[in-house]
């Protein structure tokens, strides 16, 4: 009883914040100073069509290094965590439900659909909106699936942190050629800026995103399968 | 078009009681996925697709894939004893 009350209490002080936070919202009438600066200057400085990935991926690509680590730092205490509960066999199979007709036959016909599709939205990413997290996450969602359909199923740990790492490492390469061959760390105007709008345009940007893609995919990937990896017998 | 956005929230909120009420596990999921896969199209509609895109894909997918899997994994378990 008084643990409700005090719960209800709780609710209704966010609430109140909430309120007065959506009560007291006047819409600018214009753009502020910052956002006039990267609506007018995106397109020559960065060759970068959507706005929004010129921002995470140049502007603010220092904030956006540190965000990919802080994903590494999770992937990997989630796999040190879960590698300490105990010892599993490899690849249990006793007790294992069959996952059904429907979901293994849509699982087969949907994984090249899904990586496909999270290949487009990463690799698009400068032009249409979208991007290396969204595109990443698309993929460890196909892992995922497989997973769901065919529990024994493994992917090679090897390969996962090869290309975790791999796509780490280039991504700092790329900052560092920034600093020596354009205006500074993780600068895009290493690479031609191209045509305005078409798919090798917008100098780094594609290629950080493309690094971003794989290695937030991999992550994913790693910690899904570090959770059907652990048996808490 | 706010109203559209006003509905969708009404639905992310109907879809959220559900979610708390139902008995139901699977339905539960599934009423948080759709949670998500509402907050997107509202997302969509007050212009800011890439937002709309990591909620509908984190959100509503992944996280709905990842609550069936644990659930798929408490049930093996919970036969083995």
């Amino acid at each position: 009883m008084v643990r409700a009350f005090v719960t209800l209490v709780f609710v209704a002080i966010l609430g109140l914040a909430f309120g007065r936070l959506a009560l007291d919202y006047v819409p600018d009438a214009a753009l502020n100073q910052t956002a006039v600066h990267y609506a007018e200057l995106t397109p020559p400085e960065t060759g970068a069509q959507n706005v929004v990935a010129a921002i995470i991926v140049t502007y603010r690509g220092l904030d956006t290094l540190g965000e990919v680590t802080v994903l590494f730092l999770t992937a990997a205490i989630v796999a040190l965590v879960l590698a300490q509960t105990s010892g599993p066999t490899k690849g249990r199979g006793s007790g294992l439900l069959p996952s059904g007709e429907l979901l293994q036959t849509g699982t087969r016909m949907l994984t090249p659909l899904i990586l496909l599709f999270g290949i487009y939205v990463f690799v698009n990413g400068h032009l249409t909106p979208g991007g290396g997290f969204q595109g990443g996450a698309i993929l460890a969602s196909a892992a995922l699936l497989l997973l769901l359909a065919d529990p024994v199923r493994r992917f090679s740990h090897r390969l996962l942190s090869w290309v975790e790492s791999g796509s780490g490492v280039f991504y700092v390469l790329i900052g560092v050629f920034g600093l020596f061959l354009a205006g500074g760390f993780l600068d895009n105007r290493i690479l031609p800026l191209g045509d305005f709008g078409s798919i090798f345009s917008a100098g780094a940007i594609p290629l950080i995103y493309a690094l971003i893609g794989l290695k937030v995919g991999a992550e994913f990937s790693s910690i899904l399968e570090s959770l059907e990896e652990a048996e808490d017998h | 078009m706010i109203y559209v956005a006003g509905l969708m929230g009404l639905a992310m909120l109907g879809a959220a009681i559900v979610a708390l009420a139902t008995k139901s596990t699977a339905v539960a999921v599934i009423a948080a996925g759709l949670v998500s896969l509402f907050a997107s199209v509202v997302f969509v509609l007050l212009a800011a697709p890439d937002v709309a895109m990591t909620e509908a894909a984190i959100g509503s997918g992944l996280t709905t894939f990842l609550f069936f899997f644990v659930l798929s994994r408490i049930r093996r378990e919970g036969g083995n004893g």
